[in-house]
């Protein structure tokens, strides 16, 4: 556990001190992977900690990101505005589908939080009135804090971002220590144990599920800003998927894990895609390595290799 | 009988059908505070799943379930418990990631209000960790503490499976075979610790291992084919002339 805080740490401080001297794209990637960690993070609480497999995890990422996108293009929504709708619309969304949800377990769930993630999504591309459906809502500006620097240039916001996914990890990770953490960890190896021992499963999961989705919306909102730009493809079935692996590659459970197979994901993607347009295929394969030799993902084979 | 006080546990008629099969058939079963019974039978008897019916694991066909005089047939297992009643398992039933104290630690947090605590490290909280801590020293795991469970041998196993169930502090403890697979030896170290147990608490036990079943209860149910058969003192039962051709096998 401390060996992978103090990576995650490490990996934090030497994001921090090389930024300056990056130029723009490659500090691009780096903002991309520090808001992706935080949904990947999210995610991880339900799988990783609770042995909830979501694939729906783009819904909560994307509703939040569109309630940013029409306030603050409509409404010139400012900063607490629009992080606070933003938030607060994922974690409703969230509550109501872990209602639906939540009976399910394993494959079933999988299903249904993939059918739920279809919904959002269709929304998104039909409700053109609210949406602009497939066109995306363009020119979404970033906020203006009181900071001497502008958010708009990339390096104050990439600093921006990485000082939100430190405090979402922190917020995570006293979580995952605390009491209710160690519920979910005991919901992931036995239910059953944990009905006769007198939790109330059901009610712990759910409350996994509303939290989980509510970073999910924080990821979300941070994307909206940092992109400019919110669209169909941010609440897709592939958007989910990519989420998930991230969480698997990186190690579920471990929050640091996950963060770190967001980077994975976001450079692989960005660098195999500018030589070939088969950039998934590439993405199966290392997963199918990974499931092969390290089936707990990265830093869970560093950590049983010690 | 002190008609006063009220059972401990009271089943009226209880039964279960598994489509065709009636698994449990009609059982009828009082067991008062503090007492020690132990639940008898061939395999297949339904002895297993009475104790899912009695905490709620699997909903009953027919019957009503009382647990201190309340009505609990229609009750959730995770209330039941909250209201005192705990088991074990058969197959031992962990939480095989994780350390011997998180899995008590999580046994002793269950009927508090910590459970919900997500804005503090469980590891500050010094009191639940003492208790989680008495529980093991109790069980003879005191030393084993830092061990992932997954790694324990099958006696250890057995043994934080009591440990599980009585960090709850319970008052009805339905002991599942507590000496299944274990070593002769094992056996009666198991059945000393269930000698100690507080005699406050109201245990039934199921247990194929005759010496430690009627060494630890005096009364006998005895089950077969889901009906109750024979129900009495221990040397009541040893003499009924069908319990000691179907099962005794004298």
């Amino acid at each position: 556990m401390n060996r992978a805080i103090l990576l995650g740490i490490g990996a934090l401080v030497a994001a921090a001190a090389v930024a300056p001297a990056l130029p723009s794209y490659p500090l691009t990637l780096l903002t991309q992977v520090a808001i992706m960690a935080v949904l990947a993070m999210s995610l991880d609480i339900l799988l990783g900690y609770t042995g909830l497999p979501s694939l729906g995890h783009a819904a909560y990422f994307g509703a939040a990101a569109y309630a940013v996108g029409i306030l603050a293009t409509e409404r010139q929504a400012g900063f607490l505005t629009c992080l606070v709708a933003g938030v607060l619309l994922a974690t409703v969304t969230a509550a109501l589908f872990g209602l639906i949800a939540i009976r399910a377990t394993g494959t079933y769930f999988l299903m249904i939080t993939l059918a739920l993630g279809m919904v959002v999504w269709g929304l998104a591309f039909r409700w053109v009135s609210l949406t602009k459906g497939d066109n995306g809502i363009a020119g979404v500006p970033r906020p203006e804090l009181p900071l001497p620097w502008s958010l708009s240039a990339p390096l104050p916001f990439f600093y921006f971002a990485l000082v939100a996914t430190a405090l979402a990890w922190a917020a995570l990770g006293t979580l995952a220590r605390s009491p209710f953490g160690l519920t979910l960890k005991g919901i992931r190896e036995s239910e059953t144990r944990m009905r006769a021992l007198g939790y109330d499963v059901w009610l712990h999961k759910y409350l996994a599920f509303v939290i989980s989705g509510a970073f999910a919306g924080f990821a979300g909102v941070l994307w909206a800003w940092y992109n400019g730009f919110v669209s169909p493809v941010d609440v897709q079935l592939v958007t989910s998927v990519e989420t998930l692996l991230m969480v698997a590659l990186g190690g579920p459970g471990t929050l640091a894990g996950p963060a770190l197979g967001a980077a994975m994901i976001v450079f692989l993607k960005n660098f195999v895609s500018v030589y070939t347009k088969r950039w998934l295929l590439i993405l199966g394969a290392v997963y199918i390595g990974v499931i092969l030799w390290a089936p707990r993902g990265v830093l869970g084979a560093l950590r049983s290799q010690r | 009988m002190c008609l006063s006080e009220p059972l401990a546990l009271r089943l009226e008629r209880v039964s279960k059908a598994f489509g065709g099969l009636r698994a449990v058939d009609g059982v009828e079963l009082a067991v008062r505070p503090g007492e020690r019974r132990a639940l008898i039978g061939p395999n297949g008897a339904g002895k297993t799943t009475l104790f899912n019916l009695v905490a709620g694991a699997l909903p009953v066909t027919t019957g009503r379930i009382e647990l201190f005089g309340r009505d609990v047939t229609r009750m959730p297992s995770h209330r039941r418990a909250a209201l005192g009643l705990t088991r074990t398992f058969q197959v031992s039933n962990l939480f095989p990631s994780l350390t011997v104290l998180d899995n008590c630690l999580l046994a002793v947090q269950a009927p508090t209000t910590a459970k919900f605590a997500m804005h503090r490290p469980l590891a500050r909280d010094l009191a639940l960790r003492a208790r989680a801590e008495d529980t093991l020293a109790a069980v003879g795991l005191a030393d084993r503490a830092t061990a992932i469970v997954r790694n324990l041998s099958h006696g250890e196993q057995r043994q934080l499976e009591i440990g599980l169930a009585l960090a709850g502090r319970p008052r009805v403890l339905l002991l599942d075979e507590p000496t299944a697979g274990l070593s002769p030896a094992e056996s009666a170290a198991m059945a000393r610790l269930l000698g100690r147990l507080d005699p406050a608490i109201t245990v039934l036990i199921i247990e194929h291992d005759m010496d430690i079943a009627l060494e630890l209860a005096r009364h006998v149910t005895v089950l077969h084919y889901g009906r109750v058969i024979a129900d009495g003192t221990r040397d009541a039962v040893r003499a009924d002339p069908t319990v000691r051709e179907i099962y005794l096998g004298a």
